[in-house]
């Protein structure tokens, strides 16, 4: 069932829920965050329709600066307007920034401590046809080690809008995820969001998934099928990887026993490694991983490679019995 | 040729000879760090601090003031040295350099040193740095210029590339990026790791008002950042031709000397060396 304080779309799980990709909701976004704050300004680099910047350059075409095909410039550009008092919005593919970024991130971004969100959209395999090259799939596992780093991996559009928001307002280095793909709007405006906070959607007690991105609605479809074989399971939405919400993550290990990470990423390196470094130091507990397993993608259409990849509801399903077993084995010792 | 008064050469000489002398005496002192670089750069560093750059050493963070942003972070010994003889700390905390705990890391960092900018060391990133500056300002309407040290090597990384083609197209004039044309790398000449030459040419290639000047003569870097003023909206670089170890016999022209710890007795006769100069400057001038 469930938790009403979520305030999940009625038609959550309905055949006929909207489709929209997350990247959609940074455009609205980061268009009202420019309203709110001047400083606020886009930074480009010759992909301004695919990141969802075209309104905003439409609107405020003195705060759009196009940079070109340099990601590495992308990065340090912004730490030099960000130092002179800007809170630039830098946007490319996952791939590329952080992806090639990734030394001006940590050093120009970061060790500078300067105010730049960083927005990688296209992450994941759902990238879909464009294959391994443009599928970021080790974006958090760079992004997480980084000191003073916040990572933001929205569920779906309407979240996406709100983390895009938030970013603009919390001060300090931020990393964003979108995805290319539409994906299902199960969240609502009424939907609790804060950075550093974790969401619990499905009460539940005999496990608990803990998902970040729009696999999510895949953890909520597999908590529902689940709850039919007698399986009670809790839904926790994790959209901020870093800081993890630990507390919520305790909470689980505590009252479930069994936990289950989902995202769209290497499982190296991603939200079900911060959340098992947690747990090893905190409350060991039995732990599945649902994410890429420590290979490349490759092209095809963008839900055939999440049941590929092995992140598909069945997948997730397997992912849970396969821990709450684990869990009674543990009770039987 | 140009107008400086001699008291004023004389001054920053002297000055350029006492931050030369701090440069070897921290450096001789943390045991490691380089050499080099920051006193081929000393007549520079000079003319920024003590006549070119607007700035308030008891404000560090004053709004309006210029920027500069030191590329090649290896060299800062040199700002170290100009930033405590300007005010912006004490003299004597140039002896933590590189130790546990001070302000002054082995390469600077922004969040522990008021003044120092930017954080800089992995090379190349420094113009982009400056050139995102340089943008803001212009949006904002505002009239501090930003400076950009760099170091010819460090004109191999693809990054400072793209930073020259951002400030080419949009034409900012309140850029100036200097560089250290000394000739020398860690492996080497610059001209048989990666051959930079032409480099004027490239820079007009990319857009911008090239100037040169012998970096190690405090009267033509005066006229050099003079010229820098004339608007062109174009990006203004200047290649200060200098010599990597100026001052010290040993070091000058010895790429081997871009970092090496010292031997005993070299730092010395280093000292030797600059205080000898130091006296003939006075003498000359008086």
């Amino acid at each position: 069932m469930f938790n009403k304080n979520a305030k999940l779309a009625d038609n959550a799980l309905a055949a006929d829920v909207p489709m929209k990709p997350t990247r959609d909701g940074y455009g609205l976004g980061v268009v009202e965050a420019a309203k709110i704050d001047p400083r606020v300004v886009v930074v480009c680099a010759d992909l301004t329709e695919s990141t969802r910047n075209l309104d905003f350059k439409k609107l405020f075409p003195d705060r759009f600066v196009q940079v070109g095909v340099h990601e590495q410039f992308l990065a340090a550009g912004a730490a030099g307007l960000a130092m002179a008092g800007k809170i630039p919005f830098i946007t490319s593919y996952a791939m590329f920034c952080p992806g090639r970024a990734w030394e001006q991130v940590r050093t120009n971004i970061c060790l500078n401590d300067v105010n730049v969100k960083i927005v990688g959209s296209h992450a994941g395999v759902s990238v879909g046809p464009d294959g391994a090259t443009h599928q970021a799939i080790e974006d958090i596992a760079i992004m997480r080690p980084i000191p003073r780093m916040t990572i933001i991996a929205p569920c779906d559009a309407v979240e996406a809008k709100k983390a895009t928001l938030a970013a603009a307002k919390m001060v300090g280095p931020c990393y964003i995820r979108f995805a290319r793909e539409k994906t299902p709007v199960f969240t609502t405006e009424e939907t609790p969001f804060e950075i550093g906070k974790a969401l619990t959607l499905r009460e539940g007690k005999d496990a608990a998934i803990i998902a970040c991105g729009p696999l999510v609605h895949n953890a909520l479809k597999a908590a529902e099928a689940l709850a039919a074989e007698g399986l009670d399971v809790r839904v926790i939405n994790s959209p901020t990887v870093k800081p993890l919400d630990e507390a919520a993550v305790l909470a689980a290990a505590t009252d479930c026993g069994a936990i289950v990470t989902v995202e769209e990423h290497q499982i190296t390196g991603g939200l079900g490694g911060a959340v098992a470094e947690y747990l090893a130091k905190s409350r060991p507990t039995p732990q599945e991983f649902v994410g890429v397993p420590n290979v490349f993608g490759e092209s095809g259409e963008p839900m055939q490679l999440i049941e590929h990849f092995g992140m598909g509801v069945s997948h997730i399903k397997e992912a849970v019995r396969r821990a709450a077993a684990r869990k009674a084995e543990r009770s039987k010792g | 040729m140009n107008h400086l008064h001699e008291d004023e050469v004389k001054r920053l000489e002297l000055t350029a000879n006492k931050l030369r002398q701090h440069v070897i005496t921290s450096v001789a002192n943390a045991k490691s760090g380089h050499q080099g670089g920051p006193l081929g750069m000393a007549d520079i560093f000079a003319v920024l601090y003590f006549h070119e750059l607007r700035h308030d050493p008891k404000n560090p963070d004053w709004e309006d003031r210029d920027r500069l942003i030191l590329s090649n972070g290896h060299t800062c010994p040199i700002r170290y040295a100009a930033m405590a003889e300007a005010g912006y700390f004490p003299v004597d905390e140039l002896m933590t350099l590189r130790k546990l705990g001070s302000r002054l890391q082995g390469h600077p960092e922004r969040t522990r040193l008021p003044g120092a900018e930017t954080t800089s060391g992995p090379l190349g990133a420094g113009l982009a740095q400056a050139a995102g500056l340089a943008y803001a300002a212009k949006m904002d309407g505002k009239k501090w210029r930003t400076y950009a040290m760099t170091s010819d090597g460090e004109h191999e990384a693809g990054l400072h590339w793209e930073a020259m083609l951002f400030a080419g197209k949009y034409r900012l004039d309140n850029l100036v990026c200097i560089i250290d044309r000394n000739y020398i790398q860690i492996d080497g000449k610059t001209e048989n790791i990666m051959p930079l030459d032409p480099l004027r040419d490239k820079y007009e290639a990319f857009n911008w008002h090239v100037i040169e000047c012998n970096g190690n003569d405090v009267r033509d870097v005066v006229r050099a950042f003079e010229e820098a003023k004339a608007p062109e909206q174009k990006p203004i670089c200047i290649i200060a031709h200098t010599i990597p170890g100026k001052g010290v016999s040993y070091m000058e022209n010895n790429y081997l000397w871009h970092s090496q710890p010292f031997k005993p007795g070299e730092a010395e006769q280093a000292l030797a060396e600059l205080r000898a100069e130091e006296e003939k400057l006075n003498a000359d001038h008086r």
